[in-house]
């Protein structure tokens, strides 16, 4: 009986980061249609949210940092950057999960634009202080308003473990 | 096993507790991490064995996936190319009509600027070794802009290596492993590039800021720059050969004066990373190619031509340089000698005025009296 087994964790956090990665690649290819290129979310913002809502768990900060570091080193942004802006989402997400359990959609849904928004703050900073500039308003909300836009993935992930495993009924 | 069986089964975990303490752990990883990255320096070894790895995973991974990409982009365009045969067959012929006048006025202003050279004894800088790459991944954030071209260590490829589009500087190579190099745009926010306006030949620093058009900041001057101005490396501090297209000024909406980078004109797919290091290269470069040269003759004083009277050439010098002055040298610098030298008041005797009677000769006589071997400035073939 599937029902009553513990879940695995492989399932809620290994296929997630990975799904995660490989979209990061495919969206990373410089591919221009029309003089258009491809956006770039942040694809980890989704599983980062997600996993803290689910429930607390002791790999999903590290899955967090591996996707973090993932990001840094794929992008050839600053390691640590993202590593470091995803754990202040997945931090941020753990602190208010009791506030965000059994709200609706839309409600989610701005928490999850607050904590990606903390993300986006956070690397904003990180970034400034790092590289002694100021990073483009316009291209940092370009890449935060795209991001928002994947909210329904972490609504479906959540949606999806939030109760499966019997030891957290 | 049942759940029963496992013997952590009954352990109840304070798992907010122990996921706070994972957190923690991780974010000091990563705060070590940032704090340690250097990633914008020219230092090789600062670039890291891990990103190293990552580069030379990620090239052959992103490059068969954007191989199926690339056949349709090429397939886009070819439909593209039929459709449009006839329009662009009227525009091609219209610049080339166009491309003849300027081909004149080229030819023209090539000569006369030969001429300016012989008659200064101008070195320019030699042509700098370039290598062909294709960029297989980009990075576009606001935080990072990078690309990952397919070329790295096996062709040469070393951190500080200008990389260029066919329009114009796209930017520099900041880590290299094999098979893969990852350049620092000019967008990214870490980038510093010494500019300066072609018109005005006032410089500025163009500093990225994670947009598509980068600032020009430093800026001195009355004027320095007009809405329009073309922009070129300057060559300050020896990170860029001068004079690489970089883009147009444009003053952008928040008042500051940007630049709409060349290289946007078109998809950066392919680039060329010039083997550039630093001006000493140049001048290494240039040494080589004065000892390709035939041994010049001593001369009591440097020939010149028509700037300075020379002194007269002794008896004994005369006839050497003769054959030292045919002798083949690289071809720009040669009719350029040639059509100065009936101009040059310098004495009868002077070498720039002997004619070339063959092409190949043997090296000159050693000249009874030692002198400096300095080759006329005319010769310097650069």
């Amino acid at each position: 009986m599937g029902g009553a087994r513990p879940l695995a964790p492989w399932r809620w956090l290994g296929v997630p980061l990975v799904q995660c990665l490989v979209l990061t690649v495919l969206f990373s290819l410089p591919f221009r249609a029309f003089g258009l290129s491809l956006p770039e979310p942040i694809f980890p913002m989704v599983p980062a949210f997600a996993w803290a809502v689910i429930r607390p768990s002791i790999l999903a900060p590290v899955g967090v940092l591996i996707m973090g570091l993932f990001l840094d080193v794929f992008w050839g942004a600053p390691l640590g950057l993202w590593a470091l802006s995803l754990l202040i989402t997945y931090g941020a997400a753990l602190v208010g999960r009791n506030m965000m359990a059994g709200q609706s959609w839309p409600v989610m849904w701005s928490w999850y634009a607050v904590t990606s928004g903390l993300a986006m703050g956070a690397a904003f900073l990180f970034t400034m202080l790092d590289s002694h500039a100021t990073a483009s308003l316009v291209a940092v909300a370009w890449q935060f308003l795209v991001t928002l836009l994947l909210f329904p993935f972490a609504h479906l992930l959540i949606d999806r473990f939030e109760d499966a495993d019997v030891r957290f009924r | 096993m049942a759940l029963r069986e496992n013997p952590f089964g009954e352990l109840r975990v304070p798992l907010a507790w122990t996921a706070g303490v994972a957190l923690i752990v991780a974010i000091v990883v990563a705060v070590v991490l940032l704090m340690s990255d250097r990633r914008e320096t020219f230092q090789s070894e600062a670039y890291g064995a891990s990103r190293q790895m990552g580069d030379a995973i990620s090239a052959p991974v992103t490059g068969f996936f954007a191989t199926p990409g690339r056949w349709v982009g090429d397939g886009v365009n070819s439909i593209r190319g039929y459709f449009f045969a006839v329009s662009e067959n009227t525009q091609l012929k219209a610049e080339l009509r166009e491309a003849q006048e300027w081909k004149i006025a080229a030819l023209a202003l090539r000569d006369t600027n030969d001429r300016y050279k012989a008659l200064l004894g101008l070195k320019t800088d030699p042509p700098i070794p370039m290598v062909a790459a294709r960029t297989v991944s980009e990075a576009r954030g606001p935080f990072s802009n990078t690309r990952l071209a397919n070329a790295g260590r096996e062709k040469g490829v070393i951190t500080g290596n200008p990389v260029m589009s066919e329009n114009g500087l796209v930017g520099r190579v900041i880590g290299v492993t094999n098979g893969a190099s990852r350049i620092l745009l000019l967008t990214d926010i870490a980038s510093r590039t010494p500019v300066m306006v072609d018109r005005t030949n006032a410089r500025a620093i163009l500093a990225g800021d994670g947009g598509p058009n980068p600032r020009l900041e430093y800026l001195r001057g009355q004027d320095p720059v007009k809405q329009g101005d073309r922009l070129v490396t300057s060559g300050d501090g020896g990170v860029l050969p001068r004079g690489l297209p970089v883009g147009v000024a444009v003053k952008g909406l928040d008042g500051r004066w940007r630049a709409v980078l060349a290289s946007d004109a078109a998809p950066v797919d392919f680039v060329r990373i010039l083997l550039f290091q630093d001006f000493s290269q140049l001048a290494t470069a240039a040494a080589a190619e004065l000892n390709k040269m035939p041994v010049p003759p001593p001369a009591s004083s440097p020939p010149t031509v028509g700037v300075t009277a020379a002194a007269p050439a002794t008896a004994a010098a005369a006839p050497a340089l003769r054959p030292a002055v045919a002798t083949p040298a690289t071809g720009a610098a040669r009719p350029a000698a040639a059509a100065t030298a009936p101009r040059a008041p310098a004495p009868r005797a002077s070498p720039a005025r002997a004619p070339a009677p063959k092409a190949a000769t043997p090296r000159p006589a050693p000249a009874p009296t030692p002198a400096p071997a300095a080759p006329p400035p005319s010769e310097v073939p650069f």
